[in-house]
């Protein structure tokens, strides 16, 4: 790794560090920033450990753990397919993933006989992995044509089966009962509200299993950016590699939206951000984890605070809804830049 | 070839009156069109049936035009109000009206989803024609991007109100269901003004396909051609989303059909656009009604679904430039 990329990834890693402390400290009731070390480190009175441990820091660090899951699936994808706009938000595996994980929310209560508890907790992941893998073998299929894949194709492509999975979500939300279709719209606006160890703890899994092994593909993914005739005389295995990393980016993607729900635009920004920054030919995998981590405990801390901030009222706004005010204009600047580039 | 396509209309409105959880055989058609004693066929038919079939039909009629009034302003064949993020501007003024209370009735609906429409209109077509001018890829995906923007300040706006979600996920999902003749009649002036728009703009479409600069040449105002099919364009949209929530593909089903059958002349492919949008609505409920077994699967829905591969054919096919 070269300087540039080491100083920003510890940069980034820092500032997300202190932006989780003092969401930490933060909320109805405002804690000392020392009182939140203290507990961390093992200390602290019972009350002030059950409002750290138990109520804000699961919540923070599922916001941690899917930042960095959406960032390094878009950062795999983008580097992928070569283009700069190919994320799982806009090719179709959120939206896929989202699909999945609402049918369980909604049909477990009322068509599925009633799971619940447990099986309600490891069934959404499951099958947020089995929608997302579903639309991105979907997507893949129909966007290779004699046996090449047009990177401008998937995008479009990836539009159209989005478009097919949101009405299916927006049936299942008139099918289901309201309770259920309350839950599955503050889900699916990307939030994290009321998350528990239980929502952090497969995304955990999936981050810690799945980037290590991202990463051993670092020099292959250098490679493909090279086009794949480069890579393959090179030594890459494109082929195989290339079905690895698309599964590895699906299930990190998959496994953010079961966590936090689809929260827009951080696969598609950090990615993109973390390159301009580096300066490489390439989203560089550690700066996009760690600059998506930052991305959504900021965005989280002000979706939290914001409207307090603003005197209208004490709610909460969804985190997907912060993302996506900041992530839409970058995507239109994207565009415009990719217009006038032609 | 239109004169079959309306026919076509009628036998599926015929359909949409005889078919349902309880076939009604032709007996009882005319019985309920001549007699009407209120007894329970006539009542399902006159009461039920025939209003959401109507509605089908005028909001299919307006949805199919803006979508072949887009794919050709745009010169895109992947212009659509539902992917192009228009119907999510309609959907986020109705829904930003609704939270502020400026809006109860459906006639105020319609105005307000005007504008919304007509500002995301506006917005997408002039963020992605910056540069080189508007590719598809770059339409496509402002829209996209301007819906997704949308749809998460309508997600949020909805979240703070507990009842507005609960109105708001049956009026998202797009559906002809339990619309009356009175959501038709609030909503038939600005349709029938898109409509005008539309009939006066299709001439001058087929002039500007020649280029801007041969259109001017022969005469055309390049600007008051445009100005015309845009508000045609977000009249038509506002219409249907107001009436029956935002239902995605109409537009681009209609429009490639009416294209396949009649080939360029704006003249005859608008209105066979129109008649196909009808009868793609009429249908797509109807299915909805038939498959659904104790409940229905709502139009939007089963459009969404019958569309999607459509979209992608048209994809595949490298057809997206007109």
């Amino acid at each position: 790794m070269r300087s540039r990329t080491v100083v920003l990834s510890i940069l980034f890693a820092a500032l997300a560090i202190v932006i989780a402390l003092v969401s930490l400290s933060v909320g109805t009731a405002r804690l000392p920033l020392t009182d939140v070390v203290e507990v961390l480190l093992g200390g602290g009175r019972r009350g002030t450990r059950l409002v750290v441990l138990e109520l804000r820091l699961p919540r923070i660090a599922t916001g941690l753990l899917v930042g960095i899951a959406f960032a390094v699936s878009g950062a795999l994808l983008q580097t992928l397919s070569r283009n700069a706009l190919a994320s799982p938000d806009i090719v179709g595996v959120n939206s896929g993933a989202s699909a999945g994980a609402v049918a369980v929310i909604v049909l477990a209560g009322t068509g599925g006989g009633n799971i619940s508890g447990f099986a309600a907790k490891v069934g959404i992941p499951a099958a947020a992995v089995l929608g997302g893998l579903l639309a991105t073998l979907i997507v893949g299929a129909l966007s290779i044509q004699r046996g090449v894949v047009d990177a401008g194709k998937v995008v479009l492509i990836g539009v159209g089966i989005a478009a097919a999975a949101n009405s299916l979500v927006a049936w299942m939300l008139v099918i289901g009962d309201v309770n259920d279709a309350g839950r599955a719209a503050a889900w699916l606006a990307g939030s994290l509200n009321s998350r528990a160890w239980s929502d952090a703890i497969p995304v955990l899994i999936a981050v810690v299993l799945l980037l290590p092994v991202a990463m051993m593909f670092n020099r292959d993914l250098s490679a493909l950016v090279l086009g794949d005739d480069v890579a393959s005389s090179l030594g890459v295995r494109v082929a195989g590699i290339r079905l690895a990393l698309l599964v590895i980016a699906t299930v990190l993607a998959a496994m953010a939206t079961a966590g936090a729900g689809p929260i827009a635009f951080v696969a598609l920004v950090a990615p993109q951000v973390a390159q301009r920054l580096t300066r490489m030919e390439r989203p560089p995998l550690v700066t996009t984890a760690t600059l998506g981590a930052l991305f959504v405990v900021l965005a989280d801390f002000v979706a939290r605070n914001g409207l307090q901030w603003a005197q209208v009222g004490p709610y909460e706004l969804p985190v997907g809804v912060v993302t996506a005010a900041c992530g839409a204009p970058y995507l239109l600047h994207l565009i415009g830049r990719q217009q006038k580039g032609r | 070839m239109l004169v079959a396509l309306v026919l076509v209309l009628l036998l599926a409105f015929a359909a949409s009156l005889a078919l349902g959880s309880r076939w009604l055989g032709p007996g009882a058609l005319w019985h309920a069109l001549t007699a009407n004693n209120g007894s329970d066929p006539d009542v399902i038919i006159r009461g039920l049936r025939f209003p959401r079939t109507v509605v089908a039909v005028l909001i299919g009629l307006c949805l199919g035009i803006a979508g072949t009034l887009m794919q050709g302003h745009t010169r895109n064949a992947l212009a659509e109000p539902g992917i192009f993020g228009v119907s999510s501007g309609a959907a986020f003024a109705v829904v930003l009206g609704l939270q502020l209370g400026l809006v109860d009735t459906v006639s105020s609906t319609v105005w307000v989803a005007l504008l919304g429409a007509l500002i995301a209109t506006f917005a997408v077509q002039h963020l992605a024609s910056r540069g080189s001018g508007a590719s598809p890829v770059g339409l496509a995906l402002t829209g996209a991007a301007v819906a997704a923007l949308l749809g998460a300040l309508t997600t949020a706006i909805v979240l703070l109100d507990a009842n507005t979600l609960d109105s708001y996920r049956f009026w998202a999902v797009g559906s002809v269901a339990g619309r009356g003749l009175d959501v038709a009649g609030q909503v038939l002036p600005f349709a029938a003004l898109g409509l005008v728009l539309a009939a006066v703009n299709a001439r001058d479409l087929d002039l500007l396909a020649l280029g801007d600069d041969v259109a001017a040449g022969l005469g055309l105002s390049i600007r008051r051609a445009r100005l015309v099919g845009l508000g045609a364009i977000g009249l038509l949209t506002a219409a249907g989303v107001a009436a029956c929530g935002p239902i995605g593909f109409l537009g681009l089903l209609s429009g490639h059909v009416a294209r396949r059958m009649f080939g360029a002349r704006n003249t005859w492919l608008i209105p066979a656009a129109g008649v196909i949008g009808a009868t793609c609505l009429v249908l797509a409920d109807l299915v909805g009604r038939l498959v659904g077994g104790a409940g229905e699967v709502q139009a939007g829905v089963v459009l969404g679904v019958v569309g999607a591969p459509l979209f992608v054919l048209v994809v595949r096919r490298r057809a997206v430039a007109l």
